[in-house]
């Protein structure tokens, strides 16, 4: 059983920045998987090129008539501005507020995500989308909504307080599973967005949803099993179960709603809302794993003679 | 404090080059320099002797069902079209033939040249379709696109030997000119804003195609005599050929037969 270790310090620290800036990431966090999905319905509704310009829509700032692929295109870029101004603040925010400095340092890493972002955007338009670019446009934008999930956890207040750590029991490391699962989904997130963007082929993507589907299978397993009774993890564990779940009837569903409307004159709609839902899933999935990793990281500690978790997971 | 400036550096490299992004010249902006068989004097022919080829482009097999396209995204479509519109892609016509295959000699003309026309040709953006479906031109001819719609097009071909381009088109707007300057088989043309919208281009370096129509033959005209290869391509169907020798003053016979999926 797992050694149990006293908190250093009892009861709460204060939330830098207050509730404010949690309430603040949970917002930003809501409001980048809304860009997900609107850039989703882009690449579904085959509307990624309807605006020809960039950062211009149609030589204009201005707001062009919204029908067809410009009402996707168009409406990708207004959210994908409102996030924008929206990191900008959350920068000023935690920089005025924040006294950790990695919190610190994350927040500049967010706005800089999020400009490079942008150009990213910018190349897929002006360069009539090269699927290497496009490919790491998506990529960029769920690992830009994992950072922003990430610091909503880093300023709430379940992470502030003080808890008790488990130590965890000899052999086989959870920390690890958890650091390796995150690690192949992102992978897993890449192998998708490049079969998307027609970069690579399906295959890869079918060996990774297995890989992963076993890998987060164990690692909720485990954590169900080894710590039954800490809500602070079971609650991310059931929900990242619920989404692989989820995850794994939409994919397939995906995949042939996208072979049936090959041969249609243009994308149909369950086409575009299975794939889109398969791609914000996705999202979700990866920020339920996270949560529960972070979570992992924060309240247990490596085995006293463990080497397998890094250094800087040792500290958190 | 060192690491801040690295930050607030990195910040501005990043600005940079959005800005640099912005403003750099596209890689596939069409370039205009004729290709060098175009700029050659044309290959004299002499008009006595030459021959035609024709036939016909015969479907068998099942006729497939038109599909209807739904153009309720677009209110502007919608009432540009006073019934449904159906798809283009394998038009069987009454008498069992096959609207729009693009028929072209693609070997035996050696390394003759030949003079463009002057006269453009055209593709309409009319009732949110392409007319025509598909179109042939001469490498170096000039291509004249309309939007006789009261809605904004995107047209975007997406070559692979010619620069890729793509370009809106607002309401009524005054004629694109654009060129191919290489040959290339078929070239698809899209607009974005309306995905159902496709149509080819067929770049040829000779004068010599065709584009089927509603009773599915074709006419190759003004041939010298030689022994020819000549394609016939249907956007779901594929690419057949067939050899052909043209005598002097003769018109041969070509059909070819497309089998339905």
């Amino acid at each position: 059983m797992n050694r149990f270790q006293e908190p250093e310090s009892t009861g709460t620290t204060p939330l830098p920045g207050g509730r404010g800036l949690h309430r603040f990431l949970l917002f930003l966090s809501l409001a980048t998987l809304v860009l997900i999905v609107a850039g989703a319905l882009v690449t579904s509704n085959d509307a990624g090129l309807s605006v020809p310009d960039w950062p211009t829509s149609f030589g204009s700032f201005r707001m062009p008539p919204m029908v067809g692929g410009v009402f996707y295109e168009h409406g990708h870029r207004m959210i994908a501005a409102s996030v924008g101004l929206l990191t900008v603040v959350l920068t000023l925010w935690i920089l005025w507020k924040e006294r950790r400095t990695w919190m610190r340092r994350l927040g500049v890493v967010a706005l800089l995500a999020v400009i490079v972002q942008g150009v990213f955007g910018g190349i897929t338009v002006r360069f009539f989308l090269p699927p290497p670019v496009s490919t790491l446009h998506a990529c960029l934008a769920q690992l830009f909504f994992a950072l922003v999930v990430s610091l909503a956890v880093f300023t709430s207040p379940g992470w502030m307080q003080a808890r008790a750590r488990f130590e965890e029991p000899e052999g086989f490391s959870l920390r690890t599973l958890c650091l390796g699962t995150v690690s192949l989904m992102l992978m897993q997130l890449f192998l998708g967005a490049a079969f998307r963007h027609h970069w690579f082929n399906l295959i890869p993507h079918m060996v990774g949803a297995a890989l992963v589907s076993v890998m987060a299978g164990w690692l909720i397993i485990t954590v169900l099993h080894r710590y039954g009774e800490e809500r602070f993890l079971t609650r991310p564990a059931w929900a990242a179960a619920v989404l692989l779940v989820a995850q794994l009837v939409l994919g397939p569903s995906a995949y042939f709603l996208l072979s049936a409307s090959a041969a249609a004159p243009q994308p149909t709609e369950p086409m575009v809302e299975v794939t889109v839902a398969h791609v914000a899933v996705g999202a979700l999935t990866l920020a339920a794993v996270l949560v529960l990793t972070l979570r992992v990281l924060r309240i247990t500690s490596p085995h006293r003679r463990s080497v397998n978790a890094p250094r800087w997971a040792q500290s958190m | 404090m060192t690491k801040m400036k690295i930050a607030s550096f990195l910040t501005i490299a990043a600005l940079i080059l959005a800005m640099s992004v912005s403003g750099c010249s596209k890689k596939s902006e069409p370039t205009e320099q004729p290709s060098a068989a175009s700029q050659q004097a044309p290959t004299a022919i002499d008009q006595s002797t030459v021959g035609a080829i024709a036939g016909k482009i015969s479907y068998t097999g099942e006729k497939p069902k038109p599909k209807v396209i739904h153009m309720d995204t677009e209110p502007a479509c919608g009432a540009a079209n006073s019934g449904p519109v159906y798809t283009q892609d394998l038009e069987v016509n009454s008498n069992n033939t096959l609207k729009d295959v693009f028929v072209w000699v693609s070997d035996g003309l050696g390394n003759s040249t030949f003079a463009v026309p002057t006269t453009p040709a055209q593709l309409d953006q009319r009732g949110c379709t392409y007319h025509p479906h598909v179109l042939g031109v001469m490498a170096g001819q000039q291509l004249q696109i309309l939007n006789s719609d009261n809605t904004t097009h995107n047209i975007h071909p997406m070559p692979t030997a010619n620069p890729e381009w793509n370009t809106s088109m607002p309401p009524k707007a005054s004629p694109l000119d654009k060129k191919f300057n290489r040959p290339e088989t078929m070239i698809p043309v899209k607009c974005n804003v309306h995905p159902w919208m496709k149509a080819y281009v067929g770049v040829v370096k000779s004068p010599y195609f065709s584009v089927t129509g509603d009773d599915g033959s074709f006419e190759i005209k003004g041939l010298p005599p030689g022994e020819y290869t000549i394609s016939a391509w249907q956007e779901k169907l594929g690419t057949q050929t067939m050899k052909v020798t043209v005598g002097a003053k003769e018109t041969k016979t070509a059909d070819f037969s497309f089998k339905g999926e």
